[in-house]
């Protein structure tokens, strides 16, 4: 019998400004579970081989930073160059550094745009890491940036797919690997955004369990009530994930369900455009 | 002759950390912390709604988020004029939502930031990414109980996921959950969400019991010269947490060497900024006056984190500050937890003080946390109230005081025209990495590797182990810019 050999797709998982909350997402996959991602075929034949993760990998120091370093060189064009958490771009990246290479600090910002420009494919995970977020809100002190806008400044021609949400869902990453072992980069479809359809296709508010409500015109005033959330700052109108089918940790709640608006979080405009989080929106906020 | 060991990125850590040991006939002469991400959440939050600090100050941190969404809730409590207000039922629920994040986040740390210092993965599994490249020598368990651990390493990622899922049953979703407010929770309560947390959090519990206790033991019976490696700065404060109609599972207080336990005031905590990079006019304050003005160019800052004391003394926060002040104000619970485990060792009280004695808390609190959460559970009563509303006042101060799994956590804010005029947040890190204060005394982490042997320094086991005992969590040192820049200090400059 002839043994199949498995294609390992090797995968560099890179922190910026952020929180970790996207790495912990991802940690709470069901199916397939976190194990599964790490050590087993994910679809036949083809499993992925992460080669650097600051928050779960054995090695530190120098050595993990020669992993960097060997991965551009050796690999170039056949790695996944995942990036969560935003770019501080401002005094050339001063703010942010993942480690030392060569008496230096490495930058979050040079170690982007390196391993970025010779990776087969970005995934951009998370609102800071597609948009921006929360570092980059008002008066963003560190001049935080989203991978695409660097890149696109920087003109490194790397496709980037964005999967935005603070955090991610954890199957919008599985499911968007899945694509890509499955049926490769051209499979997966993605809008104006950067963000595959297959999870940010529709609003919000069209799933919406409180829909009803809505037509109705039944409207909680306070925190707590039943009802639509609307009045209490809602963003599901302009918001476009599949929240309200996919629920959220193994299906068990999600914010709307649990009695709070959405904050439209996958949204490029989170936080400032979706702020104040509790007030109303206008008609000019729906696109 | 000395050398120094730089050590960028100390991994397995939430967030970005460099240490810097200066070692002279094996042993370390001075050590020094820096973090190296600034992402100015406080600048940030200025004249923002009050209320989204309850969503925003949660994505300071993905691992433990519930923290500050807690902090954060009892701030605006406070400034809203609800302490005294908020239902019994919401100050359960609050208790199991972040209770669940205590678990998630313990059996995390042990199991998948801590244990691979301990744990031979490579002997079990092979040599595979991401088990390598790693720090080789110094692995004592092997065979068959090292496979053990191994396996509990993988069953460890499903436990800590239920934990998430029992957290998202009240919470909404994990991370970053949408109940926690001001007033209360807006989840409704009723019987199929008890026992379906019920059942995750038994679960749970059986693995704390049966896997993540006796590991501890079988990691300290190994390697039991950590119960006196990483001893630190001998002084604990905890703030307290978990307040129900009860009383507070972790009481308050602040105990030094001899054990005595002092009354814990807020009032007493300020923030010196000599060695860190901001103004020196804003030295010594208390956070509720607290400033953050940078001035990355200051000759003797070396790290953007400020030094917080208590009366001008150097503190640990953690677990390990917690079981202490619990136990020498004779809680019967944490002695019933504690003595057993000393027994078993034949030590004192004083061994806590250790690498092994910061772990060994850790895990004893998870199971305290865990078996009180069945008693939160059994005392909820569904149909009643879970919120009080009440709007944004006109102008106000608020102060939230809880425990993060790290230790205690502040957060300080004023209200002027019904916008945020300052929020200010000191976390367990903030504390714990803490750069030298006004007095030239060293962090607590900085103190715990000062003095230590380092037996083989292309490995230096000993430095991270101790950082790692710590649990730090770099993304909730708010202050904290990285330590470049600086010309009278280690650190390197750029």
């Amino acid at each position: 019998m002839i043994k199949m050999v498995t294609k390992k797709y090797p995968v560099v998982w890179l922190q910026g400004a952020g929180c970790t909350g996207c790495s912990v997402s991802v940690l709470n996959a069901v199916s397939p579970r976190i194990q599964n991602l790490l050590l087993d075929e994910l679809v036949p034949g083809r499993q992925l081989n992460l080669l650097f993760h600051a928050t779960i990998m054995a090695g530190q120091g120098e050595p993990v930073i020669e992993v960097l370093k060997d991965t551009e060189k050796d690999r170039k064009g056949d790695y996944i160059l995942v990036v969560e958490g935003a770019i501080p771009t401002a005094e050339d990246g001063i703010y942010g550094s993942i480690g030392e290479s060569d008496g230096r600090e490495l930058t979050i910002q040079k170690s982007v745009e390196q391993l970025g420009k010779n990776a087969l494919l970005v995934i951009a995970v998370g609102t800071c890491a597609t948009f921006g977020g929360i570092p980059a809100a008002k008066p963003n002190p560190t001049g935080c940036k989203g991978v695409k806008e660097l890149f696109d400044e920087k003109v490194i021609k790397t496709p980037v797919v964005n999967l935005p949400g603070c955090p991610l869902h954890p199957e919008w990453f599985t499911g968007t690997i899945s694509v890509i072992l499955f049926s490769g980069l051209a499979a997966v479809e993605l809008d104006n955004l950067n963000r595959p359809k297959l999870f940010y296709g529709k609003l919000v508010h069209e799933n919406c369990p409180r829909r009803a409500d809505f037509d109705k015109s039944k409207f909680a005033g306070k925190l707590g009530e039943e009802g639509c959330l609307y009045m209490l700052g809602c963003k599901g109108h302009y918001t476009n994930a599949d929240c309200p089918l996919r629920q959220w940790n193994n299906g068990v709640n999600w914010c709307i369900r649990a009695g709070s608006p959405c904050l439209g979080c996958v949204e490029p405009e989170f936080p400032d455009g979706t702020s104040p989080l509790y007030e109303k929106i206008s008609f000019e906020d729906i696109r | 002759m000395s050398k120094t060991i730089k050590i960028d990125p100390i991994t397995r850590i939430e967030g970005h950390l460099a240490i810097e040991a200066v070692i002279d006939a094996g042993v370390v002469k001075e050590a020094r912390s820096a973090g190296t991400l600034f992402r100015g959440f406080e600048i940030i939050l200025q004249g923002r709604d009050p209320r989204d600090a309850n969503r925003l100050t949660q994505r300071i941190c993905g691992v433990c988020p519930t923290a500050h969404a807690t902090a954060s809730a009892f701030c605006l409590d406070d400034a809203f004029g609800l302490n005294g207000k908020v239902p019994e039922n919401a100050k359960l629920l609050r208790n199991l939502i972040f209770g669940s994040n205590f678990l998630q986040s313990h059996i995390l740390h042990f199991y998948h930031l801590a244990a691979l210092d301990y744990v031979d993965a490579v002997g079990a599994v092979g040599k595979l990414s991401p088990f390598v490249p790693r720090y080789e020598g110094d692995y004592r368990v092997s065979g068959k109980a090292n496979a053990e651990l191994v396996s509990h390493y993988l069953r460890a990622l499903d436990i800590r996921r239920k934990c998430q899922e029992m957290l998202a049953i009240f919470g909404g979703k994990m991370p970053h959950n949408v109940a926690i407010v001001p007033g209360g929770v807006t989840e409704k309560l009723d019987e199929e969400k008890i026992t379906n947390f019920l059942w995750r959090l038994n679960e749970v519990r059986q693995f704390i019991d049966n896997a993540y206790i006796p590991d501890i033991i079988a990691v300290a019976k190994a390697y039991d010269d950590y119960f006196s490696i990483g001893i630190g700065c001998r002084k604990v404060v905890a703030y307290g947490a978990f307040e129900s109609n009860s009383g507070e599972l972790f009481k308050a207080g602040v105990v030094g060497e001899d054990l005595k336990c002092e009354q814990f005031a807020e009032k007493n905590i300020t923030e010196d900024v000599k060695h860190s990079w901001y103004a020196d006019s804003t030295s010594g304050k208390w956070p509720g006056q607290g400033e953050t003005k940078p001035e990355p160019k200051k000759n003797k800052g070396y790290s953007f984190l400020k030094s917080p004391r208590y009366k001008g003394q150097v503190c640990e926060l953690g677990p390990l500050a917690r079981m202490v002040c619990n136990y020498v104000q004779a809680d019967t619970k944490t002695k019933g937890l504690i003595d057993p485990l000393l027994g078993q060792f034949n030590a004192k009280p004083d061994v806590l003080f250790s690498v092994l004695g910061r772990h060994a808390a850790r895990a004893l609190e998870a199971k305290l946390v865990a078996d009180t959460m069945v008693e939160w559970l059994q005392k909820l009563k569904p149909g009643e109230p879970t919120i009080v509303n009440k709007e944004v006042p006109e102008q106000a101060e608020g102060v939230g005081l809880t425990e993060a799994p790290r230790g205690a956590l502040g957060h300080w804010m004023s209200i002027k025209d019904r916008k945020i005029a300052r929020y200010q947040v000191i976390t367990p890190t903030a504390w714990n990495a803490s750069p030298k204060d006004d007095k030239e005394q060293s962090g607590p982490i900085e103190q715990a590797i000062t003095g230590t042997k380092i037996k083989d320094e292309a490995n230096p086991f000993e430095i991270v182990r101790i950082v790692r005992a710590f649990d730090p969590c770099l993304a909730c040192s708010v202050h904290l810019l990285d330590a470049k820049g600086n010309e009278s200090g280690l650190l390197r400059v750029v």
